[in-house]
């Protein structure tokens, strides 16, 4: 940036000469010396915006380093961990559940992925129920039956306006409530129970059978290919029939031998249903709390977009003899997308955010696993805070950039 | 998630802020004390309806204000859940945190804290509905259970199934309030926290009587106040308060005969009501401050009694927190 000669110079400038400055200011105006140098470059505009910015980023980055050299010095006086060494260290404690394997014998960092995975699965299924009860709510309110509107316009006057906590509590205990205990369970049909611990399903598994099925499957495919390739079948026979029978035959005969899943059925054993696949009340309580009252908002946001699709385009299917349902479907819609796209990125980014409630009715997400049980346990508040944080940042990026990639590919092509 | 985040940064910047004066100055000058405590605890703590904070927990905040300012109401209160209390103590929004908190190895070399003693001997218990026909805690198999997050309790739950190899399934809340609420419509089979606390939260419960406290004790929860290291003087303040109440009720000295012992000629009441002896100044207080102490809060017998044994709702027996002449553990050493 600067010649090197600019430098010296400016040093042997103080060094031995006497100050003066009627002589120090003319010097710089006339663009010699370093200041006089950068003086003279700041008329650049381009020159001057890099350096401004340049120097923007090195202001704060020392800042930012002070900061956090001063922050890591005080909390070794305090005798405050500042490394991430925990990670590896034992958790000791329990989660109610756990899509990968945990016990208290793990580590914190596996409980780290314990309640990121069970933030992912309930905000993934949140998002896509959520869409698809605002999307009719949205065309709810704009319904030609006055009695569908109403209805509409009063569930997001209700839920939008009611904080998202008190109704995630609502939902918990209206769940809870009602529900009998264990011993009273209501048995629901194909062996599913339900009571206050949560709907526990039948769980099909792999048995031993399972690759000899797949193998008689894979030889069966295949034989009945060759046969239909080679027309070995006379014509007259039941061709479709005996290619079909050819194909699933030896697969239906091996697990008949040897069965290839087994459902898991839930028993009741002691205080509790065991065995096959369990929905906790937790669960459908985060999940209904957050879907319902993101959809209030994602309700008006559709609205919005409908109305903004000029009255014409209705107007124009409806001449060309367009039925609504279609018209709605194949000509409003696409269009009102558009519009909805970005409003909608911002529902999808607070659901997952939102998510965080869930320590208040016992779902064992990221927040209440890791900032609650780990952060405690560890003291390691400022680590921990940061990696939710980084967390909650990456998956907000991610929807962010997918949504960003629908908008585009969505937008008007001007032909 | 954002309290969290209000935290983090609050911790950052007085983690910056770097090196303070003493804690003790820090207080003096504000005119009063900061102190965490449990909002939710009856007999531990536990704001009443005119906002006035009531308990054992709350007594020794009380006690130290007492002590320094010759005024026992000279403290804030902040209420603080188990999960947020010690993050609340290492940023310094707090000086003291009495709030029924566990002594552990970890919490004191991995999170930079001091306890200055105990207060109550406790241990962990739990709680079923009677209905349930449960007579030990070992008949809980396969058990559903609430307990607080952020505890030593949910440590405790995990390690006594798992010695005895029972399954059994957790039901983590943030709160007190809200794993007793959980309790109570049966999304769990038991409650499970400290003794102390079970009988506190019991007291809540629309049919007390309908529920049992088991008879096991699976942990030894030594609760006391606890101070952030690094300020000798404070901790030592805070230390001889609890050490100070204790000798007090050795000695027999209470809030009610009080006067009359100024008069006693026994040396060691002499020393401890600042008559004989400089300790007070030693701790930067006053020559009197057990004085103090003595009658705006009284001796610790008087505050277990009013908060949690027959002076108040829960009647908890003294047991082991008797004094040691009397069988129990709570020995203090000497003031000379
Ligand atoms: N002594 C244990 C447990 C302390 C604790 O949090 N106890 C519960 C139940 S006794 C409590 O204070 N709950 C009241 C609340 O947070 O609302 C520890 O230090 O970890």
């Amino acid at each position: 940036m600067f010649p090197v000669s600019g430098v010296p110079r400016f040093g042997l400038m103080i060094g031995f000469q006497p100050f003066s400055l009627k002589r120090s200011i003319t010097k710089i105006l006339a663009g010699k010396g370093l200041a006089g140098e950068v003086l003279a470059r700041w008329y650049n505009p381009a020159w001057r915006n890099t350096a401004v910015q340049v120097l923007f980023v090195l202001v704060l980055a020392a800042i930012l380093a002070i900061l956090g050299w001063n922050l890591r010095a005080n909390m070794l006086a305090r005798n405050i961990p500042t490394d991430f060494s925990f990670w590896n260290d034992t958790a000791g404690f329990d989660i109610n559940q756990t899509p990968i394997a945990y016990s208290p014998l793990s580590t914190y960092g596996r409980a780290f992925f314990v309640g990121l995975l069970n933030t992912l699965i309930v905000a993934a299924i949140a998002l896509v129920l959520t869409t698809i009860i605002g999307v009719i709510v949205g065309i709810g309110r704009l319904a030609e039956n006055r009695l569908v509107s109403l209805l509409a316009a009063t569930y997001v006057e209700v839920l939008r306006n009611i904080p998202l906590l008190l109704q995630l509590l609502f939902w918990y205990n209206a769940i809870l409530k009602p529900l009998p205990g264990p011993r009273q369970s209501l048995i629901m049909p194909l062996g599913a129970v339900l009571n206050n611990r949560g709907l526990f399903l039948p769980r099909p598994s792999f048995e031993a059978g399972a690759a000899g099925v797949a193998g008689a499957l894979a030889i069966g495919l295949a034989l009945a290919y060759l046969v239909w390739h080679f027309s070995i079948l006379k014509p007259g026979w039941p061709r479709n029939l005996l290619i079909l029978l050819l194909a699933v035959g030896p697969a239906i005969g091996f697990s008949l031998h040897m069965p290839p899943l087994a459902l898991d059925f839930p028993i009741l054993k002691g205080f509790n249903y065991a065995g096959g696949f369990r929905v906790s009340p937790e669960f459908v309580a985060l999940l209904l709390g957050l879907s319902l009252y993101t959809a209030a908002f994602i309700a008006e946001i559709v609205r919005a977009g409908i109305n903004s699709v000029p009255r014409g385009q209705s107007e124009a299917a409806a001449s060309l003899g367009l039925p609504p349902g279609l018209t709605m479907r194949l000509i409003i819609l696409p269009q009102a997308l558009r519009v909805v796209i970005p409003p909608l990125t911002s529902q999808y980014l607070n659901l997952v955010k939102n998510s965080s409630l869930a320590v208040f009715i016992g779902y064992p997400d990221l927040v209440q696993v890791f900032t609650g049980t780990v952060l405690n346990q560890t003291g390691a508040a400022v680590q921990v805070i940061l990696i939710t944080m980084a967390v909650y940042l990456g998956l907000s990026l991610m929807i962010s950039f997918a949504m960003n990639h629908l908008n585009r590919r969505m937008a008007f092509v001007e032909r | 998630m954002l309290k969290s985040l209000i935290v983090a940064v609050l911790i950052g910047f007085s983690l910056m802020a770097g090196a303070s004066a003493g804690t003790l100055d820090v207080v003096k000058g504000r005119g009063f004390l900061n102190c965490g405590s449990n909002p939710g605890l009856a007999g531990f703590g536990l704001p009443d309806d005119k906002g006035e904070w009531h308990g054992f927990d709350i007594d020794f905040c009380r006690a130290v204000a007492a002590a320094i300012f010759d005024d026992p109401t000279k403290v804030k209160f902040l209420p603080l859940s188990s999960k947020d209390r010690f993050t609340a103590l290492q940023s310094g929004e707090i000086d003291l945190l009495s709030r029924n908190t566990s002594w552990t190895l970890s919490r004191e070399v991995g999170q930079g804290f001091l306890f200055t003693g105990i207060t109550y001997y406790d241990g962990q218990g739990f709680m079923v509905h009677r209905k349930l026909n449960v007579s030990s805690a070992l008949e809980l198999s396969g058990a559903s259970i609430c307990v607080q997050q952020g505890t030593t309790t949910e440590l405790n739950l995990a390690d006594f199934f798992r010695s005895n190899n029972l399954p059994y399934e957790p039901v983590t809340f943030a709160t007190g309030d809200e794993a007793l609420k959980a309790y109570e419509t049966g999304r769990c089979d038991a409650l499970t926290t400290d003794a102390s606390g079970l009988y506190a939260q019991r007291a809540k419960l629309t049919n007390p009587a309908d529920h049992v406290v088991l008879p096991e004790i699976i942990s030894k929860e030594p609760l006391g106040p606890l101070v952030r290291q690094g300020d000798d003087q404070w901790f030592n303040l805070v230390r001889w308060v609890n050490f100070a109440m204790v000798n007090a009720e050795e000695d027999g000295v209470n809030s009610k005969n009080l006067e009359e012992k100024t008069k006693s000629e026994s040396p060691e009441i002499k020393r401890l009501l600042g008559f004989e002896g400089n300790f007070g100044e030693g701790l930067g207080l006053t020559r009197d401050w057990i004085y103090r102490i003595i009658k705006h809060v009284g001796n610790y017998g008087e505050v277990f009694d009013r908060n949690l044994g027959d002076g108040s709702k829960l009647k908890i027996k003294r047991g082991i927190n008797s004094l040691w002449t009397k069988g129990g553990l709570h020995y203090a050493p000497p003031v000379r």
